[in-house]
């Protein structure tokens, strides 16, 4: 099962060979090497179709960190395979459409692609790790590329914009989330996503259930732009369009649908789920379409567009979570899922081409475009179509699936739905109308009407075949599914309903097809009227549109979002500026006081100072001379008006300490001390000539006094600490494990066999630190001078 | 720093040769003796350092035209490539291991996967030395 962990970890491997391959194959757009990543990964997944149809589960874990129980596990489900397959299906798309929008001349394309290319490999990572903290890991990758593919064009002000927004919102989600799993496995004892829902009945009556839940759903809430959260992924659409149709909207968002639908057998089944899940999608749903109709950029309006599908499909989980009622709910849900990736990814990059051949996405702009077009507009109302519920298009069959479950959900006897239930239907039908609305101002108001030339930035005309071709497949299986719906069903759906749905296996399994004409049920009629209705109030729109004009500017949630960061950032400035004075000595003076307080007053509270010389070796007569020399040499450093006199009572303690190791006979320590010593000494010659003169502070008696007060403190503190410490063996010393390092690690040296292999891990971490200490000094000191330079 | 350092110049040319040379056994022989990669990049840095002092450091870049930044990345790169070897043999991450061969020349000799990470370590102590000693001079 090797292949599998190296197709999920393709996608960061070969991102390494991006840039490579843009430097030197300049002739060659990248992302045709590119394409071939998510269209292998693609083929693979196909392949896994059969053996997960006949429910077969694949299970593997690879140990990662294993002392702390972080295994690279992978788990495949119906539910995963869905996402898999979305997730290298649309990607290898995109990547395709890419090829023509990104120009191989004027953009950074290997920067574009190793975003592109992480991002993929995450979000694969996220639907197929099992171990929590494997997830959390490409969830907060997810968040990060997405943040670089947003500020792509960063020298645009907005794009920067929406890509912080979009940032802080789904980190701050993702916390919540890391949060959630960790009291999860707190309750379960276990890191394993599966050996969690295994144990749903442990967890369903710990008193942590209830916040556990919440973090998670937060979580969830803010990658999947659900109300109020929703506000990030408008301004996430100043990323480029093929980006915008792959992570905004066919993938990442959908990651927090993953996440309800991955935990529903959890916490599915109680009321708060249901109406969290419920009502918050029911509330995006409404919000977002209703918001979408007001736009004037279309892919503003897609994004709303977006925000609502994804609140539809949240909703339908949450009905979906009292599954032993309504089953059609969940399998509405991932229908809806695939459904909303294909004619969204398809309407997305048509906006896309209509934006690149004639420059605008102004909805005030454009027009006429039906003649020049026309392949664009058969596509674009493909889409638009679907997404408005009509036949003969999969949308359609999506919406009727979910008119059946908030009907089926009205009827219930459950979760007080009985009095509030008849509100579901209701508001879905309303939301439906608003969706119906802008599907037809996209179509119509960019292709019908008059042409009117002057109002383009270049002259319109129909995209290439190649940027054509992604949008086309999308559209050829938005009807493909409409006619072929059970293929679908039989073979990723049914599948997938059981991992959301495991208690629905065993109470028989699943029954639920997908038809395209059930008699006359009130779905249908529910349908006509969305698009009576709809059809009125999109010819009277000129009418009504002052409604949204009432709706006061200050109380918006981007409102609040952009005054709490500007309060914030003042807010934490003038608290930094208490304390960062600028100079050293008041930093250090932190430390130093920081240091006495926490670890002297721990050690007072634990009362731990005690000292018992018996244990102690005899104090030879080198080691006295040695002491005398350290204490000389410090008092002379404290004493003298020369700077370079205290640079070498510096010194000279530093050598002396080698000194010492040697006595104790720690070469390694010893030559260590020595070299280092010597590099800092010239180090100080180096910087000798910047350094300021040595003048004696002026400050006044309490300035001194103090100043002795915090030295003598740690002074003392260290000593007594270092005294404590040999007298206090809390537990059995672990260097004779060490002692064996010829047995266990090949080598006599045991300080190297601890340095490189016992502790290797700290060693790696050491060095990191270095260079990044190294590249810091660098630039603090390099980069304000060749900027000076420059002007 | 342009003064006449004749017989600074002349010792610098042979020592730095010495220490060089000590600073390779200090790595190999870190192993089984005192020494190895931390103590070995460091000894290699002080021997650049010397040179720098000694010479300008124009003149040494002329003649070791190396950015030693890029030198601290590769050690870097190398520490964790070398620990991300060890799962291609289903081993966790930064397993280390050993085997004694028989060489050509030099018998039956130890080779130990270790020595590899330590490169990595040595390669970024100097790199890391190096840098931060050019950003600081260079700055004169």
């Amino acid at each position: 099962m090797l292949l599998l962990y190296f197709t999920l970890l393709v996608p960061f491997l070969f991102a390494l060979f991006v840039p490579l391959l843009y430097r030197y194959m300049p002739r060659i757009h990248t992302g045709w090497f590119v394409l071939v990543v998510p269209t292998g990964i693609f083929i693979y997944m196909i392949n896994l179709i059969p053996i997960i149809a006949k429910g077969g589960k694949l299970l593997n874990s690879i140990p990662w960190i294993p002392t702390l129980g972080i295994n690279y596990s992978t788990y495949i489900d119906g539910l995963t395979l869905l996402f898999g397959l979305l997730i290298s299906g649309i990607g290898a798309l995109v990547v395709l459409y890419s090829i023509y929008y990104m120009s191989k001349q004027r953009e950074a394309l290997h920067n574009f692609y190793v975003y592109l290319l992480i991002f993929m490999g995450a979000m694969l990572g996220i639907v197929f790790s099992d171990n929590i903290f494997v997830l959390y890991m490409f969830w907060e990758l997810t968040s990060i590329a997405s943040f670089l593919l947003i500020a792509y064009w960063y020298q645009r002000k907005q794009s920067r914009y929406g890509a912080q927004k979009s940032l802080i919102i789904t980190v701050i989600g993702g916390l919540a989330l890391l949060a959630g799993l960790i009291l999860l496995s707190i309750m379960t004892n276990t890191f394993s996503i599966r050996e969690m829902i295994e144990a749903d009945q442990v967890i369903a009556k710990h008193p942590l259930f209830l916040p556990a839940m919440l973090l998670i759903l937060l979580g969830a809430f803010t990658k999947s732009a659900q109300f109020p959260f929703h506000i990030w992924l408008p301004d996430a659409m100043e990323a480029p369009t093929p980006i915008s149709a792959y992570l905004h909207s066919a993938t990442m968002v959908k990651a927090g649908i993953y996440l309800v639908a991955r935990f529903t057998p959890v916490f599915g089944g109680t009321i708060e789920w249901f109406w969290l899940v419920t009502g918050i999608g029911m509330i995006t749903l409404l919000w977002g379409s209703f918001s979408a109709v007001k736009q004037n950029d279309l892919k503003a309006m897609l994004a709303f567009s977006t925000i609502s599908q994804l609140g539809l499909i949240m909703c339908l989980l949450g009905i979906g979570s009292a599954s032993l009622y309504v089953s059609t709910a969940i399998l509405a849900a991932l229908f809806h899922l695939i459904n909303h990736s294909t004619f969204k990814g398809c309407l997305f990059m048509v906006v896309g081409i209509v934006d690149h051949e004639t420059g605008t996405r102004d909805i005030r702009r454009l027009g006429g475009l039906m003649n020049i077009m026309p392949i664009t507009f058969t596509l674009m109302i493909i889409g638009s179509f679907s997404m408005a519920g009509l036949p003969p298009f999969n949308g359609f069959l999506s919406k009727e699936l979910f008119f059946t479950g908030v009907l089926e959900a009205a009827q219930l006897k459950i979760f007080h739905l009985e009095r509030w239930g008849i509100l579901l239907p209701i508001l879905a039908w309303i939301a439906s109308i608003f969706t119906f609305i802008y599907s037809m101002i996209l179509v119509l108001k960019t292709f019908t009407g008059k042409y009117k030339p002057n109002k383009y930035e270049k002259k319109a005309h129909e995209a290439p075949l190649g940027m054509l071709i992604s949008p086309i497949l999308l559209a050829s299986l938005v009807i493909l599914f409409f006619f072929f719906p059970t293929i679908l069903s039989n073979n990723l759906l049914q599948p997938a309903m059981k991992a959301v749905l495991p208690g629905l296996l065993e109470a028989g399994g699943v029954e639920n097809t997908i038809e395209i004409w059930h008699g006359w049920t009130t779905e249908v009629f529910m349908t006509m009227g969305v698009a009576l209705v709809g059809l009125l109030l999109y010819l009277s729109f000129p009418k009504w549109s002052g409604v949204y004009e009432y709706l006061p500017e200050k109380i918006s949630f981007n409102y609040i979002y952009d005054r709490g960061l500007a309060g914030m950032e003042k807010l934490a400035a003038k608290i930094t500026k208490t304390y960062m004075t600028g100079i050293v000595r008041d930093y250090l003076l932190y430390i130093f006081i920081f240091f006495v307080v926490v670890v002297g007053g721990s050690m007072v509270l634990l009362n731990s100072f005690t000292y018992y010389p018996a244990s102690n070796g005899p104090i030879s007569a080198y080691e006295v001379v040695l002491v005398l020399v350290i204490i000389a040499a410090a008092v002379l450093v404290m004493l003298t008006k020369s700077r370079l006199t205290a640079v070498i009572g510096v010194g000279v303690i530093g050598f002396v300490v080698a000194m010492f190791f040697v006595i104790f006979r720690a070469p390694d320590l010893a030559l260590t001390q020595l070299v280092v010593e010597t590099v800092t000494v010239a180090l100080f010659l180096l910087c000798f000539y910047h350094l300021p003169e040595l003048g004696r502070e002026t400050g006044g008696a309490g300035f001194r006094a103090a100043n002795l007060i915090v030295s003598l403190g740690v002074g003392v503190l260290v000593t007594l600490l270092a005294l404590a410490a040999q007298s206090n063996p809390l537990a059995e010393p672990i260097s004779t494990f060490f002692e064996n390092s010829y047995q266990l690690a090949g080598a006599r040296n045991i300080v190297n066999a601890i340095l490189v292999d016992f502790r290797g891990f700290d060693t790696m971490l050491e060095i990191l630190v270095l260079s990044i200490a190294g590249l810091g000094v660098y630039s603090l000191i390099k980069l304000p001078l060749t900027r000076r330079d420059n002007k | 720093m342009k003064s006449n350092d004749v017989i600074l110049q002349t010792v610098t040319k042979i020592v730095t040769f010495i220490i060089l040379t000590f600073a390779i056994y200090l790595f190999l022989a870190g192993h089984h003796e005192p020494g190895g990669g931390f103590i070995g990049g460091l000894v290699i840095t002080s021997a650049l350092t010397l040179l720098y002092l000694a010479f300008d450091i124009e003149t040494v870049r002329e003649g070791l035209p190396v950015d030693f930044k890029v030198v601290a990345a590769i050690g870097v790169f190398i520490a964790v490539a070398t620990g991300m070897g060890s799962l291609l043999f289903d081993q966790p991450f930064l397993s280390q291991t050993f085997g004694y061969f028989n060489l050509p020349i030099f018998g039956k000799t130890e080779l130990a996967t270790a020595v590899l990470f330590d490169l990595g370590v040595a390669l970024a102590v100097v790199g890391t030395g190096v840098t931060i000693i050019l950003s600081i001079s260079g700055d004169a």
